[in-house]
């Protein structure tokens, strides 16, 4: 930021224009447990990708006699049942988590972006045929159907997964972008394009999409959230990823088994999610309040 | 306002019929009752396994479309919702573990809202205050830790007093246990199984529903007619509870029916951590045990559910608030 001072001193003609690129980077600047949320995260991404080569241990090595050890110098997060290391496990269930809430999150606000824009400019009985699959969608208990459809497919469970959860999680977001491109699509510069002849895909893509851009960054920040609680959640009970494959989710339902009498099983990977889930939301509403024009939040732009 | 209902009705009607139908394709095609046959000592023979399976009507030699049928005809006949295959009536499970979620989702939701209101408006009139910092941090992390995680982690917390303590003060499998000798016992010794599961319930519905009463409050509060309350000589309290409060509560109040609906399926991790067997563990362990009558019908149930929230949180608009008008 500019001192006073010097603008004082420079006179009104030096005041420079900011680009709203580095406008939007400063108000997330200002946002503390945003920042602190960004940091977290790109440090669980590279616990995830370089910790397997930094852990002592791999996470299937068994470690003979160190069998439910609680935390110690040897093994830092303590040891399961079978004598292996609950940090190196942690780090290996940590990456396959992020992964699914990455591609789930960029699946669902991609299908979110181009159903919502679709079908409130093309409108007429697509739109009315697509609305009704928005509530046939939420009606379905989704989470029943991801089960039944994940509880036998072994190894390559993780990957129906992430189709289930993207093929069930856009419906809402859909909604709010087809809200948002019925007040776009009557501008005049929309009008302009389609009087010139330009195709739908391409006026959605070049002229819709970069005006709802915000809230689809703001939304599928989000959705990385709410993917990894989803999958957590549904291998607790034994759905979702299937063993011997390992996610946050399959830790802690093994570690909650005996979570009274040797809590450091559950507890590790707990925290690792916790941290993971409060740094995403937190990285959310920092974006949301940089790229909102109208939030005060941030303080003057 | 009638015809309005009914369309509504009728459409939630068939969402609810497409949706479980779907459901119960998807389950006969993914699950196999047969399985549950398959290791028996000593083996079960082929042909008695087939006879049970056509019996119940599971079999896979039976065409996938005539299994349908003779599904839904039991049910809108003689209200028969089919059987497990090991032979236990969907209807006489469901009728048990309802009153178990019931009386968990109960108290759990009511005490949430009125905790995550009461919370919620309290924090809105002390914006950026210490208290409204610490509470709003509560609140996001009570949000942002998965129930099955914080509600093990309370029993990790109990074991530690009881341990401490040396009474069993905090009870945390099932739904009742040992049941001392002294009068009003069984009611005591149900409270104290009720007590963890519904304090994890209260703690999860506050949090998410404080962070949107505060929001709503909010505005409610900066809002002209508030001010203008407060021009005219009415008291703060007044003016707050009155004024803002009742107009911030509409909103709120159709997100509380949506969500409670939800609820008695959605307090799925809860049952699990506590031992409780309600619908949602209904639901977890029809698909362990291949139990295709079993999990349609609990989908069929938390349609109903939903829908019933949905329809309520319709009503509540429309009767709440007088910009809405229904054609």
């Amino acid at each position: 930021m500019t001192a006073p001072a010097t603008v004082a001193a420079e006179g009104p003609q030096t005041a420079r224009r900011i680009s709203s690129r580095r406008l939007i980077l400063r108000r997330f600047g200002r946002n503390l447990p945003a920042v602190l949320g960004g940091g977290v995260i790109v440090l669980l991404i590279v616990a995830a990708v370089l910790g397997p080569h930094l852990v002592p241990w791999s996470y299937d090595a068994i470690d003979p006699g160190a069998y439910l050890q609680p935390p110690s110098g040897r093994h830092w997060f303590g040891t399961t049942q079978s004598g292996r290391d609950v940090l190196a496990l942690t780090v290996h269930g940590l990456g396959k988590s992020l992964l699914i809430g990455f591609l789930v999150a960029a699946g669902s606000t991609g299908l979110a972006a181009v159903i919502g824009t679709s079908i409130a400019y093309i409108g007429g009985w697509y739109e009315k045929a697509m609305l009704w699959v928005v509530d046939l969608l939420l009606v379905i208990p989704s989470f029943f159907l991801v089960a039944i459809i994940t509880s036998g497919s072994g190894e390559s469970a993780w990957i129906w997964l992430v189709a289930l959860l993207a093929g069930f999680g856009w419906m809402l977001s859909a909604r709010v972008v087809r809200a948002l491109t019925l007040t776009v699509k009557e501008r005049e510069y929309i009008l302009a394009a389609r009087y010139m002849g330009v195709s739908t895909p391409r006026i959605i893509r070049r002229h819709i999409l970069p005006n709802i851009s915000s809230l689809l960054i703001v939304d599928a920040t989000l959705n990385v959230g709410y993917a990894i609680l989803a999958e957590t959640g549904l291998s607790y009970f034994g759905f979702g990823v299937q063993s011997p494959d390992t996610s946050l989710g399959t830790l802690i339902a093994e570690g909650a088994r005996s979570a009274t009498t040797f809590p450091w099983i559950f507890l590790g990977p707990s925290a690792v999610l916790l941290a993971l889930v409060l740094s995403v939301n937190a990285v959310g509403d920092g974006l949301r309040d940089a790229l909102d024009p109208s939030s005060g939040s941030g303080g003057r732009a | 306002m009638i015809r309005y209902l009914v369309r509504r009705l009728a459409n939630y009607a068939v969402l609810l019929f497409v949706a479980v139908s779907l459901t119960f394709v998807l389950a006969s095609v993914r699950l196999d009752p047969y399985s549950v046959y398959s290791l028996r000592t000593p083996p079960v023979p082929a042909e008695t396994i087939e006879g049970l399976m056509r019996e119940y009507g599971l079999s896979h030699d039976v065409p996938l479309w005539q299994r349908y049928l003779t599904w839904l005809g039991d049910i809108l006949f003689r209200w028969d919702w089919g059987t497990s295959p090991l032979g236990v009536s969907v209807n006489d499970e469901i009728a048990v573990r309802m009153w178990v979620s019931l009386r968990l989702v109960l108290l759990g939701s009511l005490l949430g809202i009125v905790v995550g209101v009461a919370v919620g408006a309290w924090t809105a009139t002390r914006q950026y205050t210490v208290s409204d910092r610490v509470v709003t941090f509560l609140a996001l992390l009570v949000i942002s830790v998965p129930v099955f995680v914080l509600a093990t982690v309370s029993t990790i917390v109990a074991i530690r007093i009881n341990n401490a303590t040396g009474v069993d003060i905090f009870e945390f499998t099932g739904e009742t246990g040992s049941v001392g000798a002294y009068p009003g016992a069984a009611l005591v010794d149900r409270l104290q199984h009720l007590f963890l599961p519904t304090v994890v319930l209260t703690l999860t519905g506050a949090a998410s529903l404080s962070r949107i009463q505060r929001n709503l409050m909010l505005d409610a509060l900066g809002s002209d007619y508030v001010r203008t309350a407060r021009a005219k000589g009415l008291r703060r309290g007044r003016a707050i509870r009155r004024h803002a409060l009742r107009t911030a509560l509409v909103p709120t109040g159709t997100y509380v029916a949506f969500t409670v609906a939800t609820l008695f399926v959605g307090s799925a991790y809860t049952e699990r951590v506590f031992n409780f067997r309600g619908m949602g563990m209904y639901a977890v362990d029809a698909i362990g045990s291949q139990d295709v009558h079993g999990i349609v019908a609990v989908t069929a149930f938390s349609g109903v559910c939903v829908l019933t929230g949905a329809l309520l949180s319709d009503l509540l608009v429309a009767l709440l608030d007088p910009r809405v008008r229904l054609g």
